[in-house]
């Protein structure tokens, strides 16, 4: 451990500003990232569906049973 | 039989399964050592002795500013294959790496300015480094309006393609611009062929989150191509066979 308490941690010699300002935008970017990909992944799954039934297709498993 | 794995490889339908099998462990292999390389580089690696606790900013620093040129370099890549051998997955690609790119670019530059302000007394100057670090968010920009622009169309990915091919001659002029006008950002701190020159506490927590960022790379790129696919090959039976599977 580089710091002898919780209190030296979050003050990070004068420089939390700077240090805490960085990874705080790194970490919103990150969840961020996952967030929009599992948006993503849900709205185009909905969009197939409603595709499947308006052509009146089964939506059933695939006969292959592979898994997407 | 190496040919009949490529061939494999290259349609959406042999792509997107390997794809959906490698994934989970990309993006899990990803969190791990980002969050275990954040709280090595936060709370364990020693500060350093001129620059203080500031330091600690190298760590989500340099692996943003790696992946920005290691991405564009991947979608110049992705765009040539694209353009000479019509290879639509390639294109697929290039589109689901974007946004990521332009994401770590600026991460780049922000962690840049802010590490800026206490050891160079200033948040921006028009080094020769931080310009072409802000010209390729430019291109990153561009590609994304492009592609937003035209949506799927073929003339979208050509577009975007020449577009990023055109501006992969800003990737040598950032890697050298610290060599070439040594105004403000200090050369490479780390090459592949020397030793570094900080203590092993102090590098292999950015290794490590090197690692990570790079494993992001993959599992977004992994996942947001098969979206790509299920966006554009949804008249395609073996994409409706998926249906009713749930995501």
């Amino acid at each position: 451990m580089a710091f002898d308490s919780w209190h030296a941690f979050l003050a990070m010699g004068g420089h939390a500003a700077y240090v805490w300002s960085a990874y705080g935008v790194t970490l919103l970017l990150l969840a961020g990232v996952g967030l929009h990909v599992r948006l993503e992944r849900r709205q185009l799954w909905r969009r197939l569906q409603r595709q499947a039934r308006r052509e009146q297709r089964p939506v059933r498993r695939a006969q292959e049973g592979r898994s997407p | 039989m190496m040919w009949a794995f490529l061939h494999k490889l290259a349609s959406p339908q042999g792509f997107y399964a390997l794809s959906a099998r490698l994934s989970p462990w990309c993006w899990g292999l990803a969190a791990c050592l980002i969050g275990g390389g954040m709280i090595w580089g936060l709370g364990f690696a020693p500060a350093d002795y001129q620059q203080g606790n500031s330091f600690r900013i190298i760590y989500v620093h340099v692996p943003a500013a790696l992946l920005a040129q290691s991405i564009y370099v991947a979608m110049a890549l992705a765009g040539l294959v694209f353009l000479v051998w019509r290879v639509k997955l390639a294109d697929m690609a290039a589109t689901a790496m974007a946004p990521l790119g332009a994401g770590m670019t600026f991460l780049a530059l922000f962690s840049g300015a802010v590490w800026g302000v206490p050891t160079w007394g200033t948040w921006w100057q028009w080094d020769a480094r931080l310009t072409s670090m802000l010209i390729l968010l430019f291109l990153y920009i561009g590609v994304l309006a492009l592609r937003g622009a035209l949506g799927t169309r073929q003339s979208a990915a050509r577009a975007a393609s020449v577009l990023t091919l055109v501006g992969v001659i800003n990737i040598p002029i950032i890697k050298y611009s610290v060599e070439w006008w040594y105004t403000l950002h200090q050369p490479a701190t780390f090459s592949v062929t020397s030793r570094p020159a900080m203590p092993a506490e102090m590098w292999l927590p950015l290794l490590v989150m090197v690692l990570g960022f790079y494993c992001l790379f993959l599992a977004v790129t992994l996942t947001r191509t098969r979206h790509e696919i299920l966006r554009r090959e949804a008249s395609r039976r073996w994409v409706q066979a998926l249906t009713g599977e749930g995501p």
